[in-house]
């Protein structure tokens, strides 16, 4: 915790910068089309961000650029990516940004069980990032190895070193990722979907562990997911995506309270409690336009029910308003962001 | 890498169809009759009048590789019906059905891969006089096992699938789905299987027919007349290089075709 | 008003497994162990537990594409588990149908939708072509598709357009009793929206009797008149919805219900996190299964199992602190 406070002091920058990203897919004649149009986000020190958004979205695709594993067929058309204020990621070889991967700034996935190198020991897949980032030997590296397991809260962690992933169950798994993850101390930790192929009371085991991490040692979290109820549970700012954009950003409260865009309002109102049991479920007409289809105007025009000709034609800009809640909509502009979107 | 793949198929296909249209062409028109001898013209280097000059009969050496195509092509095209069907049943018994039966259907065909393939093609055919339909026979029955490798293999991964499953709960008997439901879905692996396979069943002819076995004369052979041309290697280089050629071209189109075919169904799935 | 008779009874079903340890010992995996369910006409139970408890196993059970190891599966009075050839199976196939979860696997990658929803009309011979065809557009405008869809293939529809497929295929059979796998966890929010509205106005307009297996308490909520809470392959929970989530008696339901949002997604609930993993199927612990996570065990849980019996009306626990 001191040493990221006095990093903190030391430099103003947010920790992480993205500016402007453009992703776009690769082609051999012109400039292919876009899968991220215009995305900026920042993260400062000891915040959780969450991304949210249904599929399609290119939520995954965001967390994937920052440490350049873009798969082949995508590549960053445009925008900068700033880690710290002074590194530029997105400019970055594949061998200069492997510094960065595991160390300063570190990745879990959704299925532990695809990220988890079948056929080696976990033991050997711990100390491996740290042998190789931090210089461990062999000996120093095992004993932190254990220590980290214990940190995670696995039990017997000296002879988990020896097994194999498809010897734990889906939970331990993650949280070897997770052990994996935070075993260099990095300043932010990017987790897409960790829970999602998790059981309920699994996922709150792991959930409660990524809080626990945040408060002993100060690293951010980056939390990309579709379900609400982690989003609101974890983090302290949200972005809403569709189709490529960020629709909407602010608060949990801001956003749960007063969301400024159709497409969040309309997100929120399908999702079934308990209260809304004996009439039929709000859902948002239409489907998200796929990457070819997506026209000169506001992307979600054609499933808004309050879209204007302006709206079909012109594409809104991400806007913000008071207290740093945005909104990419002519509705909400018109309010001023004072009315809550209605469905 | 993705430029050499696009190459296989195109490649493949191209070979195969040039030697299937000369062949075609052989069943109506050659330039000399091949089996006509002409002693006075024997072992004439390549010319106009013989593109690819004469033997040691002084026979149009372009003409009998023209016939000798369709010994080629036939035996490929029976040997593989052979197989497929044979590799059918064992396939799609021993994946469907599973336990023992697939333990000994399988068992019994790793026993008929382990053998050298020539010499079981040697052995069936020496068991009755040499014919073009023993060796037919020998060659499919030698590649019923790859057949049934890969439709088993199709078989047991497609039989657990939720859709299969779905036609089961509607009703679908075995036969619905196995033919109806899976087949498709197994279909250009198979394709894939039967390119190869022609390619080996062409090779293994010539070499039987190459050691006499095989097709007797006057069916003309490739391999029987790579035998024939032995002796002259020094004298008539072109002689063997003629039925050579051909022997590798057809193997080599046929296996850039699987190749192909196994890629762009790669690159679907 | 459902008659009080059930449609569908499942009596001490079990299904056991046989999994080779080494080359001499085998073990048992019980998938299900000893499950008493019945549903109602025109009622939606709903089957709630998680990975590995055994609610898909019981739910192809029920659906009779599974055959159980022990116990009887009755229909409408009868007893339907051994139903072997004949007539009567052909009549149960078209009254029992199936929806799956993955609405990508369960088509047949290689045919078109006209095919596919035509295929269970087909495979029972129940009309001729131009009448199938006819019943399938009919059914694709029921569940909102164009007719032109007959002409496309699974993999050139979204997630949520192959699941209404599915469930439609399902349903052009007429059947009474339909049997949902996850049917909406693959899919997105909105979607699942769609979807779950699609099932309720189906159910209404074809008298239909749900199984609705799922491991989202909301969604099971949502959709389900009465409950059962499944764990390690045994029921330790049944009531009617409303009992079920105001009162959950069983520690493990109490957990589970603990993580279901109030309509503020934001309040802050007191969430019950249980310590420990599950068990390894193959090696279940004699006494009660959930006594390697309960916060309440105590030594009676660790030798003598607990039966389901009921705690109050409509509302029966598998649970020493209840007996």
């Amino acid at each position: 915790m001191q040493m990221r406070e006095a990093a903190a002091i030391a430099t103003e920058a947010s920790l992480l910068d993205i500016r402007n990203l453009q992703i776009r897919l690769r082609r051999t004649r012109g400039a292919g089309l876009s899968v991220l149009d215009g995305v900026s986000l920042t993260v400062e020190r000891g915040e959780t961000i969450g991304i949210v958004g249904e599929s399609g979205c290119g939520k995954s695709v965001l967390s994937l650029s920052i440490l350049g594993l873009l798969p082949s067929a995508m590549r960053i058309g445009g925008g900068e990516i700033w880690y710290e204020g002074r590194h530029p990621l997105h400019t970055m070889t594949d061998r200069d940004i492997r510094a960065f991967r595991g160390k300063e700034i570190a990745m879990i996935f959704q299925d532990p069980m695809s990220s988890l190198n079948h056929g080696l020991t976990i033991g050997y897949q711990i100390t491996e990032t740290l042998r190789l980032h931090l210089g461990y030997s062999r000996k120093e590296a095992r004993e932190r190895a254990v220590w980290l397991l214990r940190k995670v809260g696995l039990p017997r962690p000296e002879s988990l070193l020896r097994e194999y992933p498809h010897q734990l169950s889906g939970g331990m798994r993650q949280r070897v990722m997770i052990a994996i993850a935070v075993s260099c101390n990095p300043g932010l930790l990017i987790a897409d979907e960790p829970t999602t192929a998790l059981d309920v009371t699994i996922q709150a085991q792991i959930l409660d562990l990524m809080r626990q991490i945040r408060e002993e040692d100060g690293t951010s979290i980056l939390l990309i997911s579709h379900d609400f109820g982690i989003i609101a549970d974890m983090c302290d700012r949200v972005l809403v995506m569709y189709a490529g954009q960020i629709v909407e950003s602010g608060t949990v409260d801001d956003l749960f309270e007063r969301p400024l865009h159709p497409y969040t309002a309309g997100l929120l109102r399908s999702i079934p409690t308990p209260a809304k049991k004996n009439s039929p479920l709000y859902s948002i007409e239409g489907h998200v336009p796929a990457l070819h289809e997506r026209g000169a105007g506001c992307r979600f025009a054609s499933r808004c029910a309050h879209a204007t000709e302006r709206c079909r034609t012109e594409q809104p800009e991400l806007v913000a308003y008071r207290g740093g809640h945005a909104a990419r909509c002519f509705l909400a502009e018109a309010e001023g962001g004072n009315r809550h979107a209605a469905v | 890498m993705k430029r050499m793949k696009s190459y296989s198929l195109v490649l493949g296909a191209s070979f195969v169809s040039v030697l299937f249209v000369v062949m075609l062409i052989s069943l109506v028109y050659t330039p000399h009759p091949p089996n006509e001898m002409n002693i006075r013209e024997r072992l004439q280097a390549p010319s106009v009048r013989h593109w690819l000059g004469t033997d040691n009969f002084g026979r149009d050496i372009l003409s009998r590789v023209m016939v000798g195509s369709q010994t080629a092509f036939e035996v490929g095209a029976v040997s593989v019906a052979i197989g497929l069907l044979g590799g059918f049943l064992v396939g799609t018994l021993a994946g469907y059905m599973g336990k023992w039966v697939d333990e000994l259907l399988m068992r019994a065909t790793d026993a008929l891969l382990a053998f050298p393939g020539i010499l079981l093609a040697l052995l069936l055919v020496s068991i009755s006089k040499p014919s073009l339909f023993q060796t037919m026979l020998a060659i499919g029955i030698l590649s019923i096992p790859s057949f049934a490798r890969v439709i088993r293999s199709g078989v047991l991964q497609h039989k657990e699938a939720d859709y299969v499953k779905a036609a089961r709960g509607l009703g679908a008997g075995h036969a619905n789905l196995i033919f109806v439901q899976i087949a498709p879905n197994i279909a250009s692996s198979v394709v894939t299987t039967a390119a190869l396979s022609f390619s080996t069943a062409v090779l293994i002819e010539a070499a039987l027919s190459y050691l006499g076995l095989g097709v007797q004369p006057p069916d003309p052979s490739w391999g029987r007349m790579l035998n024939e041309a032995q002796s002259y290697l020094a004298k008539a280089p072109w002689f063997t290089l003629a039925p050579g050629l051909l022997i590798t071209l057809t193997v080599l189109g046929f296996n850039l075709l699987g190749d192909g075919i196994r890629d762009l169904r790669d690159k679907k799935s | 008003m459902p008659p009080s008779e059930p449609l569908v009874e499942l009596n001490g079903i079990t299904k056991s497994y046989a999994k080779p340890v080494s080359l001499f010992k085998r073990q048992t995996l019980r998938a299900v162990d000893g499950v008493s369910l019945s549903v109602r006409q025109g009622e939606t139970l709903g089957l709630v537990g998680e990975s590995g408890c055994g609610k898909s196993t019981t739910g192809q059970i029920a659906a009779r594409l599974l055959a159980p190891s022990g116990g009887k599966l009755l229909y409408r009075g009868e007893d339907v588990t051994g139903a072997g050839a004949g007539a009567l199976r052909r009549a149960l196939r078209r009254r029992i149908q199936y929806v799956f979860q993955d609405p990508f696997t369960s088509l047949n990658p290689r045919f078109p939708i006209g095919r596919l929803l035509g295929e269970p009309l087909k495979i029972n011979r129940l009309c001729g072509r131009k009448e199938r065809q006819l019943r399938v557009g009919e059914m694709l405008e029921t569940i909102g598709l164009d007719a032109s869809y007959a002409k496309r293939y699974p993999h050139e529809l979204s997630g949520g357009q192959r699941q209404r497929i599915g469930i439609a295929r399902a349903l052009i059979l007429n059947p009474e009793f339909v049997v949902l796998d996850e049917p909406v966890s693959a899919l997105d929010v909105s979607v699942q929206a769609q979807i779950l509205n699609l099932l309720k106005k189906l159910q209404r307009e074809f008298s239909l009797t749900y199984l609705f297996i799922s491991h989202d308490l909301n969604v099971i909520h949502y959709m389900s008149d009465k409950v059962a809470v499944m764990y390690l392959g045994k029921i330790v929970e049944t009531a009617d919805v409303d009992s079920l989530y105001s009162r959950p008696l069983h520690p493990y339901t109490q957990a589970l219900i603990s993580f279901v949002p109030a309509d503020d997604l934001r309040a802050k609930r007191e969430k019950i996190i249980l310590k420990g993993d599950l068990p390894n199927p193959l090696a279940i612990p004699a006494g009660c299964p959930f006594q390697t996570r309960c916060a309440h065990v105590h030594e009676r849980c660790l030798s003598a199992a607990p039966s389901l019996k009921e705690a109050s009306p409509g509302h029966s626990v598998s649970c020493h602190l209840y007996a």
